[in-house]
Parts: structure tokens; sequence; C-alpha cells
């Protein structure tokens, strides 16, 4: 469903991102991307929901090849995904339905059709109570579920989660976090990347670490997988 | 559509100064238009009527026989810009100046006055250049003295328009680039200022055409605001040039529409040529 295959990332002034990186992520898998600051993490997230390209190699989405996705269909393979960020990025002058609606309704959904699927959405999310207060007005785990609601609105294959818990508490981070798996059982892979390793360690997941812009482990390669397991 | 509406009206609300400036300058620019075509409008107007009297005069020599005056009018009336050929002899012509200068007819009593050949020409031929033509080829027969004809201020009506059409056209299009960089101004302060929102909309999948649609919108509904201001600025120009000078015409309605489809394309337009390379500000 997702491939990367021997992809290279450079940018402008920094330089080499990622270099020779190679996985697969397979439909309703749960993904942990982890390493350190700089890693690259961020960098496999953006050029799957294809905000950079490879400089070399390919990444592979939903059977769209990178190098040959034109400029105008990003935006229809972009509806097969779902983004969410650390910083929540709602729009503070709209209530929480509104925020979740504003992405039915500018990727085209008949207005009659948008009401009672934010609904269901906020459902999902355990936040049907709070459908009319503005984001400043919820905690920042709520804030976080309001943002997740939002990336559902296209029944997503993949979820896509750059540290969505990096701005949350332990509680909040917890149930935000069940709320993923709760989403990725109902068969939408996940793709996170977390700096939080008691989440990773708790959870008995996929992990994919990247160092240097590299795969320096990938729990679902046998061939390296003990290795890890001794450490 | 709905949603580009209240994008629209939002935006009017966050910059309404620079608003009505794009407005104000589309109306400047087709007032600009719209004022040089009244004037040439008018002129053709003015032109039409005149030439439609436009006759060229050919002085017939003195001695010339009747036969010769009859061959060269037969002749000239095969010129297929001709309508008309008539012969005034030297006492028709006398008995004319008579009846036009009236208490002096007697001064004309005793005076000579020449035959001649007048010619009208058809509807269509009567500009200043076929005019001419006609005349050199008069001038080339031998019977003919001397030719005349309204050659002077014919050319000056269609000099005056011409300029006039110049002026219209050059002022016109200066404004119109002021309107193009007023209205990129405008996108650049919207774009911005709805930031977020747009990289929200790039993060759900909206296609840039949604995402650009209500920028569009916006020139175009400008663009007939200007178009419609400008019409109305142009109308009171007429009637004040009627009040004070002399009777002026006023556009037709194909061509008072054309002002403001001429407004709506500037508007659309203008901000077609800035949203592209403004929304690339915004990731
Ligand atoms: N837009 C960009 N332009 C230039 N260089 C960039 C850009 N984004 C990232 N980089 C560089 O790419 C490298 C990897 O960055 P990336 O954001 O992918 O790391 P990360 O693993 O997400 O780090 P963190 O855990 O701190 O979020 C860094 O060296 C960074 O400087
Ligand atoms: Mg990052």
């Amino acid at each position: 469903m997702i491939r990367f295959a021997s992809v290279f990332k450079e940018y402008p002034r920094t330089g080499l991102a990622l270099s020779d990186v190679s996985f697969t992520v397979q439909k309703g898998e749960f993904v942990f991307l982890t390493g350190p600051s700089g890693a690259g993490k961020s960098t496999i997230l953006k050029l799957i929901y294809l905000d950079e390209f490879p400089s070399k190699g390919d990444v592979w989405i939903a059977g769209a090849r990178s190098r040959q996705v034109k400029r105008r269909e990003v935006p229809l393979l972009r509806r097969k995904l779902g983004v969410v960020f650390q910083d929540f990025r709602l729009l503070d002058d709209r209530t929480v339905e509104a925020n979740v609606g504003f992405a039915l309704e500018v990727t085209g959904v008949p207005r009659d059709r948008i009401p009672p699927k934010v609904s269901r959405l906020l459902t999902q999310v355990g936040l049907a109570s709070k459908a009319t207060a503005y984001p400043r007005e919820l905690s920042g785990g709520e804030q976080q579920r309001v943002a997740i609601a939002r990336a559902l609105v296209n029944d997503p294959m993949v979820l896509v989660a750059d540290e969505p818990t990096g701005n949350l508490d332990e509680r909040a981070t917890r149930s935000v976090f069940q709320l993923l798996r709760d989403i990725n059982a109902l068969g939408t892979a996940v793709i996170m990347a977390t700096h939080d390793l008691d989440v990773v360690r708790r959870a008995d997941l996929r992990v994919l670490e990247i160092n240097r812009g590299q795969v320096a482990f990938d729990s679902a390669d046998d061939s390296r997988a003990g290795t890890r397991d001794a450490s | 559509m709905r949603l580009a509406l209240r994008e629209v009206a939002l935006g009017m609300r966050r910059a309404p100064l620079l608003g009505m400036l794009s407005v104000t300058t589309i109306a400047f620019s087709l007032f600009a238009f719209g004022l040089f075509s009244l004037v040439a409008l008018n002129i053709r107007e003015a032109l039409r009527a005149v030439e439609s009297q436009v006759e060229i005069r050919a002085f017939v020599a003195d001695s010339t026989s009747v036969d010769d005056v009859g061959r060269a009018m037969e002749d000239v009336a095969t010129y297929r810009e001709v309508e008309r050929v008539e012969y005034v002899s030297p006492d028709q012509a006398l008995e004319r100046a008579r009846q036009d200068l009236g208490e002096f007819k007697d001064v004309f009593d005793s005076a000579f006055l020449p035959g001649s050949i007048d010619i009208r020409l058809r509807d269509g031929f009567r500009d200043p250049a076929t005019v001419k033509s006609v005349a050199d080829r008069l001038r080339a027969f031998p019977i003919i003295e001397d030719v005349r004809y309204g050659e002077e201020w014919v050319s000056k009506l269609h000099r005056i328009r011409t300029v006039a059409t110049v002026a219209g056209v050059t002022l016109g299009l200066a404004f119109a680039a002021v309107a193009v960089i007023v209205i990129g101004a405008t996108i650049r302060m919207a774009v911005l200022a709805r930031g977020p929102e747009i990289s929200i909309m790039r993060m759900v999948g909206a296609t840039d055409s949604f995402i650009r649609r209500p920028f569009l919108i916006d020139g175009f509904l400008k663009g007939i605001a200007g178009g419609l201001l400008a019409l109305l600025l142009t109308w009171l120009a007429s009637v004040l040039i009627t009040r004070t000078f002399i009777q002026t015409e006023f556009f037709d309605a194909t061509l008072a529409a054309s002002g403001v489809v001429g407004g709506a394309l500037i508007g659309l337009l203008g901000s077609a040529f800035s949203v592209n390379r403004h929304l690339r500000l915004v990731r």
C-alpha cells in the first residue's frame, strides 16, 4: 500500500535528509516511526502525503508512483490519506464542527451530507458534546481529537501522524493513542512518528527506527529484529 | 460556490479599502476608455453627417465645349466611388451664389463664375483618402482647371478621432495595469490572511482550482462593480457635455454591456494573473 524503494531526499540548503530508505507498510498496519531529532521522520511522512517528492528512488502510495504523479493529481491522492500534526492546526475562528465540516466542504462533499458525517466523526472521537465549542475552549487532547476527526473525513486508508502526542500530557497522550488504535482496529493503517518511547514500548506494534536519514531498525524485518530485542 | 461567496464577503470585510481601490482603478480604466470612446463615437456621428454632404466640385475650363463636358461626366460616372454626377453651368452657379449670399447678390451681377461638375460619392467612399484619390483623378482631365472639396475639416475630424482613440486606449491601458497591480496586492493580503486555511485545504485534498476559485470570483465581482461605476461616470460626463457644450450621443446597450464585460475581464484576468504566484507563498 505504501512502499519506499531506495528513497533519497536532499533539501536545497540542509543537504541529504534521507538516504536509501526502503520499507513497506501493509493495509491496516500500525507503524511507529522513531529516532532522534533530525533523523528524517517528518521527511518520510511528508513524502507519504506528497508534500515533498524524493530526489532519487520511488515512493508508492495506493498504486501511484511518486515520479509519475502530476501536480493536479496530488489533491485526489491526499484524500486517501489523513494527516495529523503535533500542533493540531485547527482554525481558531471556527467551532469544532465547522473545523471538521470545512474539510468535507472543500473536498466537494454535497452540503446535505456534511452534518451527519461530522456528527458521526465527532462521536467516533468522543467529542459529540463539544461540537459547538471553539478550539481555544478545548484541552490539547481534545483539540487533537478534533484534528483526528478532520483527518478521517475522507475515510482514508492510512492516517499519517507526526508526533500527535508531542504537546500532550501523559493522560491525554494515552487517550489519543488509544483513539488511534481504535481507528486502526477499524482497518485504517496508522503511521505515527513519535519521541514517546514509553508508548512505543508498551504497545506491541511495528517500529521503524530512523537514524541519520536511514532505516536503523525495522521490527518487521526478521533479520534485524533480534538485535533490537537484545538491547 | 456558496463557500466561495462567503470567502468573498469575508475578504471585503477584511480589507474594504483595498477592495474599493481595486473597484475604483478598474472603473477609472474603463472610464478613460469610455470617455474617449464617447468622443470618438460622437465624432463619428458628426463625420457621418458631414461626409453625407461631401461633394467634389471640379471647375471646368472656360472655353470647354458641351460635348467635352458630357464625355468627361460619362467617364466620371463609371467610377465605382461615384454616386451622382451633375453639371452646374456658369449661370446656375451665379444663381446659386446669389441665393447663398442674399444681400450681396448685386456684387455678382457682372462677376464671372466658372461652370463645374459636381460629384457625390457613394456611402463608404467618403473618407479623406478616397475623396482625395477621386479628386486627383479629376485633376488629370485636361478640361478641369481646379478641384475643390472639404478636405481640411474632414481630415481634421478624422485626426481628432484618431487622437481620441489613441489617448483613450493608452490611458485606459495604463489604468488597467494599475488595476491589475492593485488586485495583485489585494490577493496577496487575502492569501496571507487566509494562510492557515489554505494550508489546511491543501492538506485535506482541496484541488488548486477550488482554492483559487474565491479569488477569481472576487476579482470578477469587483470588475463588474468597476464596470458599472465607469458606465455611470461616463453617462454623467455625457450629460454634462450635452448641457454645457453640444448634444452628445451615449453608448447603445451593446457598447455599455461590453464596458461591464471589460471590467469583469480586467478583474478576472488580474486575479488569475497573480493568484497562482501568491498561493505558492503558502504551504
Ligand atoms: N523544509 C526543509 N528544508 C530544508 N531542510 C529540511 C526541511 N525539512 C527538514 N529538513 C532537514 O532534514 C533533516 C530531517 O528533518 P526531519 O524534520 O525529517 O527530522 P525529524 O526526524 O522529523 O526530527 P524531529 O524529531 O525533530 O521532528 C533535518 O536535518 C532538517 O534540517
Ligand atoms: Mg519531525
